[in-house]
């Protein structure tokens, strides 16, 4: 009987402290957010530094996202083509496609014949009827390779097209799309680019966060000493000034999507009526839910981290005199 | 409540504070720490509160050395101790129930608690009432009582106070006496910095006096 009054008195002391650790939390959190709100100024300065850093990085990377939505429409395929001299006939074509399709690192060969290529022509090109004035049909034969999927590198590939270069019936080899290769190419090189460039962006709001609580540190001094004589503990001191960071960070990050969709949908028209002028049909795409929640869980997370940074070292420097 | 054992504190521009100074202060008891100025008061009232290191001997604070405190624990002794300084250190921009609350909610307490406790020793110091007021809207001596409701509220082992009659007429001196003696009645033991010899000589507590860090009367 007396153990399990004991226990439950146990019980409500814990909750209670639970409850004051909550009390103490809710009450750092505000309170930060209300001392930013006090010295709406440097609050703002601050925030619009960071906010237009975080812009750059995430309008960059919606550009990146554009750029990819573009070119991933356009598929790539490392398909060959070899292009004969106008005197093989079609039966020495027949043979010679027969011996490519022996090469163990090709998947498949096609055999596109002159009249095969002609018909193909007409139907596509439009100039239709216009065509069978011709005599002759001055359309090579061409024969089509797909090279094994394990030979996606792009030297596998030059080292294929440099042995049919060595047949002397045919005339030239091909990469049919080779420019799209290289657009992704460049695409992930911007992505790999705009990936620093975050890095670095990252770096510089973390060093503002820094700086801004250093200098909050500095003002509120004699809070954090008497905090300290009383007998606060590291935590107890840092953590309103880690929920400052956050704050920084999250109405940053908040001020940085509105800034980067504004931007994008001034771009929106212009670029739409570009893809129309192309004969494409390209639909812009937005920061999505997903991405902004990232965005706003990063920014409120460098605002911790540059907290945090100087935190250490600065609440250790406060000493009474 | 209170030992010191041979203690020396030599400062790093090589200022002999305090020369090997032993004494015992009991549970419950109140002593003057007198001497001029710069005779080391200050020091070894820092030497406490562990804001200072002694260079040699040992300080024991109700049994634990507080040379060997480690650095994360250093707020916990702390909590043992109700500090009073001559300029109050009290924060302006919080009510006088925020200032008086400060030391317990540092260490974690219950909001009704909190509450609770701070009501009671603004009652003993005679401030209730006053709660909602801020410090600058109080007299010196009302904000002294702020600053020792703050040192007591953690109902502390031992209370350090710095010249805490220091700006005071001798009435009001008189009466935050009598508040440390309140104190005293508990089981409080309370050490006072002090050089104002009215004070001390009245009330026949006992004297600790420093001279040039060396302890010349206990």
């Amino acid at each position: 009987m007396k153990r399990t009054a004991a226990k439950s008195q146990n019980n409500n002391q814990f909750y209670g402290q639970v409850r004051a650790y909550f009390h103490i939390h809710a009450h750092a959190l505000f309170s930060s957010l209300g001392r930013l709100v006090k010295t709406p100024f440097t609050s703002i300065m601050t925030i619009s530094v960071m906010a237009i850093a975080m812009t750059l990085a995430a309008s960059f990377y919606l550009f990146v996202d554009n750029m990819e939505k573009l070119t991933g429409n356009l598929e790539s395929t490392n398909q060959i083509s070899l292009y004969l001299k106008p005197d093989v006939s079609d039966k020495e074509s027949k043979g010679l496609a027969n011996e490519i399709r022996k090469n163990s690192s090709i998947k498949k060969v096609d055999l596109i014949s002159k009249k095969q290529a002609m018909d193909e022509f007409k139907t596509y090109s439009g100039f239709g009827d216009a065509l069978s004035i011709l005599e002759t049909n001055p359309l090579p034969i061409v024969i089509q390779i797909l090279p094994k999927n394990s030979l996606n590198d792009v030297l596998g590939i030059e080292n294929l097209m440099m042995s049919f270069a060595q047949y002397s019936q045919i005339d030239f080899v091909k990469m049919d799309m080779g420019w799209v290769n290289r657009l992704h190419s460049i695409v992930q090189l911007i992505k790999r680019s705009v990936f620093l460039l975050t890095v670095l962006l990252s770096v510089a709001v973390i060093f503002i966060t820094g700086n801004t609580i250093r200098l909050e540190l500095q003002n509120r001094r004699d809070e954090v000493l008497i905090e300290k004589l009383v007998g606060a503990t590291h935590s107890f001191i840092q953590r309103p000034f880690l929920y400052t960071g956050f704050w920084l960070g999250f109405i940053s990050g908040i001020m940085a999507w509105l800034l980067v969709t504004a931007m994008a949908l001034i771009l929106q028209n212009p670029i739409e009526r570009l893809s129309l002028l192309y004969k494409g049909s390209f639909e812009m795409s937005f920061l999505s839910f997903f991405d902004t929640a990232i965005l706003l869980f990063i920014a409120s997370f460098l605002g911790i981290l540059g907290a945090w940074g100087v935190l250490g070292y600065q609440i250790a420097q406060i000493k009474p005199k | 409540m209170l030992k010191f054992d041979h203690v020396s504190k030599r400062y790093s521009d090589g200022g002999d504070a305090l020369r090997d100074v032993s004494f015992h202060l009991k549970k419950g008891e109140i002593a003057f720490l007198t001497g001029h100025s710069g005779a080391g008061k200050s020091t070894l009232l820092k030497l406490v509160a562990i804001m200072e290191l002694c260079n040699q001997g040992h300080i024991l604070l109700d049994g634990q050395n507080l040379s060997k405190v480690k650095k994360k624990y250093i707020p916990f002794v702390r909590r043992d101790l109700g500090l009073i300084f001559q300029d109050n250190k009290l924060l302006n921009d919080r009510t006088v129930f925020d200032n008086v609350a400060l030391p317990l909610i540092v260490s974690g307490y219950r909001i009704q608690e909190v509450s609770r406790r701070v009501r009671a020793v603004l009652d003993k110091v005679g401030l209730s009432g006053k709660e909602k007021k801020f410090p600058l809207a109080l007299s010196g001596g009302e904000q002294q009582r702020v600053g020792i409701a703050r040192a007591f509220v953690n109902k502390p082992k031992l209370i350090l106070a710095d010249e805490p009659t220091g700006n005071l007429d001798p009435e009001l001196s008189k009466e935050i006496m009598g508040v440390f003696e309140q104190f005293q009645k508990v089981g409080v033991s309370v050490l006072i910095a002090s050089h104002d010899e009215n004070l001390v000589s009245k009330i026949g507590h006992r004297v600790l006096t420093l001279d040039h860090g060396q302890l010349v009367t206990s």
